[in-house]
């Protein structure tokens, strides 16, 4: 008999599953169509025909095989076009940018590429899920810093500096952040650079929702010229395009780098989606209206959701970007895990603990508006009764 | 204003409490833009999207392609006037190509919408000739798809 526990790779075993499972499978146990889940962080449209039919015509015509490891040269001159047209960033096509199969396998190669044993790795929570347990899987250790809600959930200067050690290898920046809705402007990237001034500190830059920022314009890391060889870009389509399912992303940066890290992608995948690169290739050439549109829908939803966490009693500060309200759910006296539990099994209503994104997340939770509106509106009044409930029954004990 | 006109497009049952929220402006801001807007026909009323073909009434709808003598002083106009003034009437667009109008007509049965076509709609003068095609299936109008929602059947939970 194998004994697979003892065969495991200690450090798959030490990962822990995502938090986020338990409420999904309380919901679909509660399959009678009342409940409303504004759980799952994904754009609620379909991918732009235009762009659907592109993939569709490249298998018509037969495109079925393998492209370059590094992606087709068509495709990645079309996000240098993008990149310089949307963000003002410049990355040669040859060299300097390369195609992922989504942004979560360019954050992976990032950290893969660059940490070890003995590195270590500084992760603002409460952020995306993966970067700990990719960190941990290279056998560097992540080091967390909890932004705080009274900062807007940026990450400040003084946190950063407070974090670095002589075994700082990367610092993960993952803005516009899931779950917080939280942004970095220009200043907040300056003093950061002013921390990181003199170091080989790299920074990995998660702008997966760089599209979605609402009133202020995105600015990345590698805006600021000082910032620029230290930083690498990750962004993808699935967040501007509605594309999640096609399984498109890259990674801009230095050349020296990015050539190594094209050599575990080479080994590892071999070349992202055949079909879903004709299909980026088209969403980058003729999607910028798709974008506007898309975030306009949003910015609308964003405006009501808030309204109506505020009128409930909740306090939210108000998320500049991607598709989150990460409201603060302290004055009910629940913790985040009970917030949630309650409000699915008694309004069965699914949002997601702050806790499954760190341990700052204690004490709030993250909706996601990427919902319709009747549903973010019923699940408003939702909440509003089941808040009333909970501070009731406090004031009753 | 542009905002408030996309939202209404897209669902005319906001209310007002709804667009405020949602455009950032005061209640009483966008009542009184909505109000200007009708009041200048920018919004020129409010509707249902209704799939007749999915109830037990029975509705036949034709596409009209319509040739005319362009009269002298008024054009289309007049000619138009004569005929959108009828209640089986549902649309009507000057169009350009082929033929002049374009009327999609309304009628309980094949025959009440050939009889329209033949008694009412053909003797108007300066109407040349009619072309009916009838509708046989409506798939999507205004934007909206006219299809039960299909969905994924399985997707991933922790993004």
């Amino acid at each position: 008999m194998i004994d697979y526990n003892a065969i495991m790779n200690e450090r798959v075993r030490s990962l822990k599953p995502s938090g986020i499972r338990k409420f999904f499978d309380l919901m679909a146990d509660m399959n009678d169509g009342t409940a409303i889940s504004l759980g799952i962080g994904e754009p609620d449209f379909v991918t732009p025909w235009h762009i659907r039919e592109a993939g569709i015509y490249s298998l018509e015509q037969g495109y079925t095989k393998y492209t370059p490891n590094a992606g087709m040269k068509r495709l990645r001159e079309e996000i240098a076009k993008y990149l310089v047209r949307r963000f003002d960033l410049r990355y040669d096509p040859n060299g300097e940018i390369f195609v992922t199969v989504g942004g979560s396998e360019a954050i992976d190669l990032c950290v893969r590429a660059l940490c070890g044993p003995g590195d270590e790795a500084i992760i603002p929570v409460p952020s995306f899920v993966c970067y700990g347990p990719i960190v941990t899987m290279s056998g560097a250790t992540p080091v967390y810093i909890e932004t705080k809600a009274e900062n807007e959930f940026r990450l400040t200067a003084d946190e950063l500096r407070a974090a670095i050690t002589p075994r700082t290898k990367l610092v993960v920046l993952p803005f516009p952040n899931n779950p917080t809705g939280g942004i970095m402007e220009r200043a907040d990237l300056e003093a950061i650079a002013e921390v990181l001034r003199g170091t080989q500190i790299m920074i990995l830059s998660d702008e997966i929702y760089s599209e979605l920022s609402y009133g202020v314009h995105h600015t990345s890391p590698a805006n600021i010229p000082e910032l620029y060889e230290r930083t690498l870009v990750v962004n993808g389509f699935s967040k501007a395009y509605a594309m999640t399912g096609w399984r498109m992303g890259y990674v801009c940066g230095p050349k020296e780098l990015l050539g190594q890290m094209v050599k575990i992608h080479q080994y590892g995948i071999m070349s992202a989606p055949t079909t879903s690169q004709y299909a980026a290739i088209e969403a980058l050439k003729n999607g910028d209206e798709d974008i506007e549109k898309m975030r306009e829908s949003y910015d609308f939803r964003r405006r009501l959701m808030l309204s109506r966490l505020r009128d409930a009693g909740l306090e939210c500060f108000e998320p500049k970007g991607a598709f989150y309200m990460f409201p603060c759910i302290k004055s009910t006296g629940l913790s985040s895990d009970e917030f949630c539990t309650r409000f699915l099994q008694e309004y069965k209503v699914a949002v997601i603990p702050g806790t499954a994104f760190g341990d700052g997340g204690e004490g709030f939770v993250r909706m996601c508006y990427a919902a319709s509106v009747r549903d973010i509106e019923e699940a408003m009044d939702r909440l509003a009764e089941f808040v009333r409930k909970v501070k009731n029954e406090r004031e009753s004990n | 204003m542009t905002s408030i006109l996309k939202l209404l497009e897209e669902d005319a049952r906001y209310t007002a409490k709804e667009l405020a929220e949602m455009t950032g402006k005061s209640e009483p801001e966008v009542r009184e833009i909505v109000e200007k807007l009708e009041k200048d026909h920018v919004i020129n009323g409010y509707t249902a999207l209704i799939d007749w073909d999915r109830t037990d009434v029975e509705t036949v709808t034709a596409f009209i392609e319509v040739k005319i003598t362009p009269q002298r002083d008024d054009g289309f106009d007049r000619i138009a006037e004569r005929i959108y003034q009828y209640d089986e009437v549902e649309s009507l667009y000057l169009m350009s190509g082929a033929f002049d109008f374009a009327v999609i007509v309304e009628g309980k049965t094949l025959k009440e919408v050939s009889q329209f076509v033949s008694l009412k709609l053909a003797p108007i003068e300066g109407v040349i000739s009619t072309a009916t095609h009838f509708i046989m299936k409506r798939y999507k109008d205004n934007h909206i798809m006219f299809k039960s929602e299909t969905e994924q059947e399985e997707r991933v939970l922790f993004v």
